[in-house]
């Protein structure tokens, strides 16, 4: 009510973003329907807490490919720094859960800013190549430094405080979900935040048309960098989780199927609506959960069937399509 | 007398290792205004992108406000004061016309509320997408988003073009306005001869890249031979 009388008169950009940021009450319906899993799924939490993070992860990725317009193929080597950051910690005497958090972020996005400092400059296939030459780099120095990650084996060894010192892990994933779904939900706030920003306008100014964008003032590398460097440092945030939900750390958190695997989430979910990421998660680890247990062998080939049909037939993905459907029936209801 | 406000010389661009422009020298006072004049091909929209900072610098001086901007990348040159409405408008698909208004703000007299005033249809449309708007809405967008960055002095290329007859009164009017009520300077690109000489102090006409003829409007408005050799559309519907 008071946006709305704002928007008549003055319409202060505030007052812009006031309504464009308005909670609407599918959201409310979306992060109830996933806390309800406690309840309704109890022997599913483990896979619960592997999706929450997966779509923390893709939501990562969404700032650069869905708001910026840059692909990546290796968004796993941020998710594996904190991975390894998290784990490490909890593996030699940095016990607490939060700070453990922190401080994955802090990595994953340190090095991501030196390496957009790098991929600031480029587009396209520069883009992934480079990006793909980032995570094939890491991958190969966490095999090679087996006395820190533990190799092939893994990390082992990863001990964690309970989380705020109240809650410990049980078996069951309670505590795991519980904790990955709350921090999942602090960062998507953050990102809604930043995409209904001024930043988060002239990142979808530089997806849309890089070169207009200087002519409005504005420095297109330092907002790359920027989104780049917070993109990564919510990758590893993601990674981080992983490490701690599960008290281990293996190789594939760094591997090329994991950037591979992300990127398709996204596209499936719906690139650019920040739900696309946990929706397109939910489908891809509940459809791999499944299929894998019919065909172990064989259940990638209906992932990249789905994945064909959802790109060639339903932009936007799960979310896109969802979201026209309901605007069809909507007005169709509202013209009777 | 004070410095111009742009001044140009000897300048010399192009894209890659091809040279469109060949030694352009030209100048404006604060507060005034150029119409460049010339068929299709000789240089007027490169013109443009040379002094926003998209081409090939080669050799030559920009210098705007007193500061050097030659080698300065586009966005020091948006921030400095120049604006730009480009030919092909330009305007970003899926921003709202609010989000347009919103992303390229600068501090200045020109608001988003004198800017709707400006353009009462862009406040009607406020709400839609970029890619919602007709082409004549996009052209007074593209203006507008140049306008709330408040700028010194605005780079237009052929804003009529492509407009109904109707929208070309309207576009016309308001850039006339923008110029004579509001002082701002422009650099007008224009195959609408007239309409642009009208507008305008003074007036270049480039030919295959290079200067053929500077002097005031006024002048060249009288002279049929020159507009005929080298610009060719005398009449506009409109203006």
């Amino acid at each position: 009510m008071v946006s709305r009388a704002m928007v008549t008169e003055a319409a202060s950009p505030r007052a812009i973003f006031a309504e464009h940021e308005r909670w609407r009450w599918p959201e409310t319906v979306f992060w109830l329907a996933a806390l309800s899993v406690v309840y309704l799924f109890p022997e599913y939490l483990t896979l619960a807490s592997q999706v929450v993070i997966s779509g923390l992860f893709a939501l990562s990725l969404d700032l650069l490919l869905g708001y910026t317009g840059m692909a990546s193929l290796g968004h796993a080597a941020f998710f594996g720094l904190g991975a390894y950051t998290a784990g490490l910690l909890g593996k030699h005497g940095w016990h607490e859960p939060l700070s453990g958090l922190v401080v994955a972020g802090l990595v994953a996005g340190a090095v991501g800013l030196v390496c957009s400092l790098v991929i600031a400059r480029l587009q396209s296939i520069a883009l992934l190549m480079v990006t793909l030459g980032i995570g094939v780099m890491l991958h190969e120095g966490a095999n090679q430094a087996q006395s820190l990650t533990g190799g092939d084996d893994g990390l082992q060894g990863v001990d964690i405080a309970p989380v705020l010192g109240l809650f410990d892990w049980d078996i069951f994933g309670r505590t795991a979900f519980l904790y990955a779904l709350a921090i999942a939900f602090l960062c998507f706030l953050a990102a809604r935040r930043l995409v209904h920003s001024p930043f988060g306008l002239s990142l979808r100014g530089i997806k849309e048309n890089t070169k207009r964008v200087p002519s409005l003032g504005i420095k297109v590398r330092s907002r790359v960098i920027a989104i780049f460097t917070i993109s990564a440092a919510l990758a590893g945030v993601a990674g981080g989780l992983l490490a701690q939900t599960t008290q281990f750390v293996g190789l594939e958190v760094l591997s090329f199927d994991r950037s591979a695997g992300v990127l398709i989430m996204l596209v499936l979910g719906g690139a650019g609506t920040l739900y696309g990421a946990f929706v397109g998660a939910a489908l891809f680890m509940i459809a791999k959960d499944f299929l894998s247990a019919s065909d172990p062998v064989y259940w990638y080939f209906w992932i990249g069937l789905l994945l064909c049909v959802v790109v060639a037939f339903g932009k936007g993905g799960v979310v896109g399509v969802t979201t026209r459907a309901w605007a069809a029936i909507f007005r169709r209801g509202g013209a009777k | 007398m004070s410095e111009a406000l742009l001044d140009v010389r000897g300048l010399t661009a192009g894209y890659g290792d091809a040279v469109v422009l060949d030694d352009i020298g030209f100048s404006i006072p604060a507060g005034g205004s150029l119409a460049v004049l010339g068929r299709n091909g000789t240089g007027k929209s490169t013109l443009m992108l040379t002094l926003m900072g998209h081409t090939r610098h080669r050799a030559g001086t920009i210098r705007f406000r007193g500061t050097e901007i030659a080698g300065a990348p586009p966005h020091r040159r948006a921030r400095l004061g120049l604006g730009w409405v480009p030919q092909e408008r330009e305007v970003f698909p899926s921003l709202t016309v609010d989000e347009h208004l919103i992303v390229g703000a600068k501090k200045g007299p020109w608001t988003r509320q004198r800017v709707f005033q400006f353009f009462p249809r862009l406040e009607e449309r406020r709400r839609n997408m970029g890619n919602q708007l007709s082409g004549g809405e996009q052209q007074m967008l593209a203006i507008a988003r140049a306008l709330i960055a408040n700028p010194t002095l605005i780079l237009l290329d052929e804003p009529l073009e492509g407009l109904a007859p109707v929208v070309v009164a309207e576009v016309a009017e308001a850039i006339r306005r923008m110029m004579q009520e509001e002082g701002l300077s422009i650099v007008l690109v224009e195959q609408h001869a007239e309409f642009a000489l009208r507008l305008t102090d003074r007036a270049i006409i480039l030919d295959r890249g290079r200067l053929v003829h500077e002097g005031p409007s006024a002048a060249l408005l009288e002279s049929n031979d020159l507009i005929d050799r080298y610009v060719g559309v005398r009449v506009i519907e409109a203006s």
